[in-house]
């Protein structure tokens, strides 16, 4: 077999390889938009549930998931930044940044029902939060954590050298050169990727299961210690724990947490690439 | 760059500030800590009620007080190495594709869609996998149910996919050009090159890669619980691949809404979460040992 035959072979199975990832891909977007579309109204986004579920929509569902992520936000963004900022402008290399380069990889790997189990035994129980949004808020803001803090330390060291040689060189000192050149510049870049991290957090079920998540409460929550009912989990209720659950209702709430996830997603790439091609270096 | 500025009256909220993020920095270390603390303080009593040998026996029924973890650990086992059969060559070659070989049209196509599959929540991948896939796995390939084991490898390779891509994308991209122009000048095909230079020379990134592939697989939850059929039974024949068996976390995330605070099945859940925890955490620390010498530009690229 001469070189340019193999060649050709081992291309042609590195395409269908590849066409094998997006295909699939397509195809779950493609069948959840169009079983999904038949299902959902306006109704069915603003309604409460009725009849056990069978019936109505999703409204407490939809607000749950926005008030957790907005929480994660809260719990997440001013420690992801200011290890970001840590990272990237005070830290030197030596053992403890390692140490905490360490730390981090392993929080972004520690699997999301540990993390659970975490908000269990912390939030719930030890600190008596209960079932609540302020534990789910911060169980999922733990788990962002590593997320927001290698976005945004990767953001800030985009920033030229030069910026932080002319500041100082004015007389600027560290902190005035990190909040006056520094962070405008990365700002974009954080941005982004936060948005990434909340989008991973508004999709996770496991995370909530223990800490937040209800069952079926048709009404709105009124405080920060109260449960909510959350999408990815209504949809894990819906699919598996209500027998007889009609089919429109699992369509309909499977497209509703897509589009949420998907559009925070577009955002994020969105803001990257106008940054992108606005920025000045 | 030396601080050449005159002396200056001491700034109270600069100092303030700075120390604040000073512990943002250390943060990171002491809620891995906090977090396997917790999981110590809750899961260790089971010692006191479950001897470690009963542990290890085969039988999974907390009903009847019978807390043998083996079918529970041979079922993320099975599930997961299923899954990295599947995800690695597949992830590999898309990056090898995308990185070396496609034409810049199909890049900017490939990169999106592979950014939305990381995106799509693992509940919705479950949901389909238990109304779309199941029923087809169950016709076409004969099996008793579609909720089996294979079932939940599909969705967990596809899940640890975009993991694998990117991160072995970093790697090849991490390889100097002239490695491969000089590969090219010698008369060496774009084939033969990516795969005697540039591959080999990417080794430690693409280790890395199915490492963390691997991680992700093990703890993944709520699609393998969704589609694995959950029956604690021990996949030791062939044919286990076609039947149901349930993992560890599903085991977590089933069960653990319905115990009671205190109980010995409570402490036994917390314990298979020690299980994970320690798994990840051995898994994570090789893979960032090599990350961390290659410098925090790889790092990061890792979590995102």
């Amino acid at each position: 077999m001469s070189r340019q035959t193999s060649e050709k072979i081992a291309f042609a199975v590195l395409t269908f390889a590849a066409i094998s990832v997006v295909v699939p891909i397509l195809l779950v977007l493609g069948y959840i938009v169009v079983q999904g579309l038949g299902a959902t109204s306006w109704e069915f986004l603003t309604a409460m549930p009725r009849s056990g579920m069978k019936e109505g929509g999703v409204l407490p569902a939809v607000i749950g998931t926005l008030v957790l992520t907005f929480g994660t936000a809260v719990a997440a963004l001013p420690l992801g930044v200011g290890a970001a900022i840590y990272l990237a402008e005070y830290a030197r290399d030596n053992w403890l940044t390692r140490a905490i380069r360490l730390a981090i990889i392993n929080l972004a790997g520690i699997p999301s029902v540990v993390y659970g189990l975490f908000g269990l035994g912390l939030f719930v129980l030890a600190l008596g939060m209960g079932t609540s949004i302020v534990a789910g808020s911060l169980t999922l803001g733990l788990m962002t954590l590593p997320i927001v803090i290698s976005t945004a330390e990767e953001a800030i060291l985009t920033v030229p050298q030069s910026f932080r040689v002319v500041s100082i060189s004015l007389g600027g000192t560290r902190w005035q050169t990190i909040r006056y050149q520094v962070l405008p510049q990365a700002l974009p870049g954080i941005i982004t990727g936060v948005i990434l991290g909340l989008e991973r957090a508004a999709g996770e079920t496991a995370p909530i299961l223990f800490t937040v998540a209800a069952f079926y409460l048709p009404r709105l929550p009124t405080s920060i210690f109260d449960q909510t009912m959350a999408l990815p989990y209504h949809l894990y209720v819906v699919s598996t724990q209500v027998p007889g659950m009609p089919i429109d209702v699992q369509f309909g709430t499977a497209l509703v947490l897509l589009a949420l996830v998907l559009s925070m997603n577009a955002i994020a790439t969105v803001i990257r690439s106008r940054f992108r091609r606005r920025r000045q270096w | 760059m030396t601080q050449s500025s005159p002396p200056q009256r001491p700034r109270w909220g600069e100092f303030l500030i700075e120390n604040l993020i000073r512990v943002c920095g250390f943060s990171a270390i002491a809620f891995v800590a906090v977090i396997f603390f917790f999981l110590l303080r809750e899961g260790l009593p089971t010692l006191g009620r479950v001897s470690p040998a009963e542990m290890l026996k085969q039988r999974w029924y907390p009903t009847f007080d019978l807390f043998g973890m083996l079918p529970l650990l041979l079922g993320s086992a099975l599930v997961t190495v299923l899954a990295t059969a599947m995800a690695v060559p597949l992830g590999l070659a898309t990056a090898i594709f995308v990185r070396e070989v496609a034409p810049n049209w199909a890049r900017e196509i490939l990169k999106p869609l592979i950014e939305v599959l990381a995106g799509i929540p693992s509940v919705v991948l479950g949901f389909l996998g238990m109304v779309a896939a199941a029923p087809l796995i169950q016709r076409y390939l004969g099996a008793p149910t579609g909720l089996t084991a294979f079932s939940g490898a599909m969705m967990l390779a596809y899940m640890s996919l975009p993991t694998i891509i990117s991160v072995a994308e970093d790697a090849l991209d991490a390889v100097p050009r002239s490695y491969r122009d000089a590969a090219l000048a010698l008369g060496a095909t774009h084939w033969q090159t990516i795969w005697r230079v540039t591959l080999p020379a990417a080794r430690s990134g693409v280790v890395i890669a199915v490492m963390l592939g691997v991680g992700r697989a093990i703890g993944e939850t709520m699609a393998v619980m969704m589609v694995t059929g959950n029956a604690a039974r021990l996949p030791l024949t062939f044919d286990s691949i076609f039947r149901p068996v349930r993992t560890m976390t599903a085991t977590i995330a089933a069960e653990m809404g319905e115990v009671a605070q205190g109980s010995t099945h409570y402490h036994v859940l917390f314990m298979v979460g020690i299980v994970l925890f320690v798994v990840t955490f051995i898994i994570n620390a090789i893979a960032s040992a090599v990350v961390i010498r290659g410098g925090p530009k790889r790092g990061g690229r890792l979590l995102g």
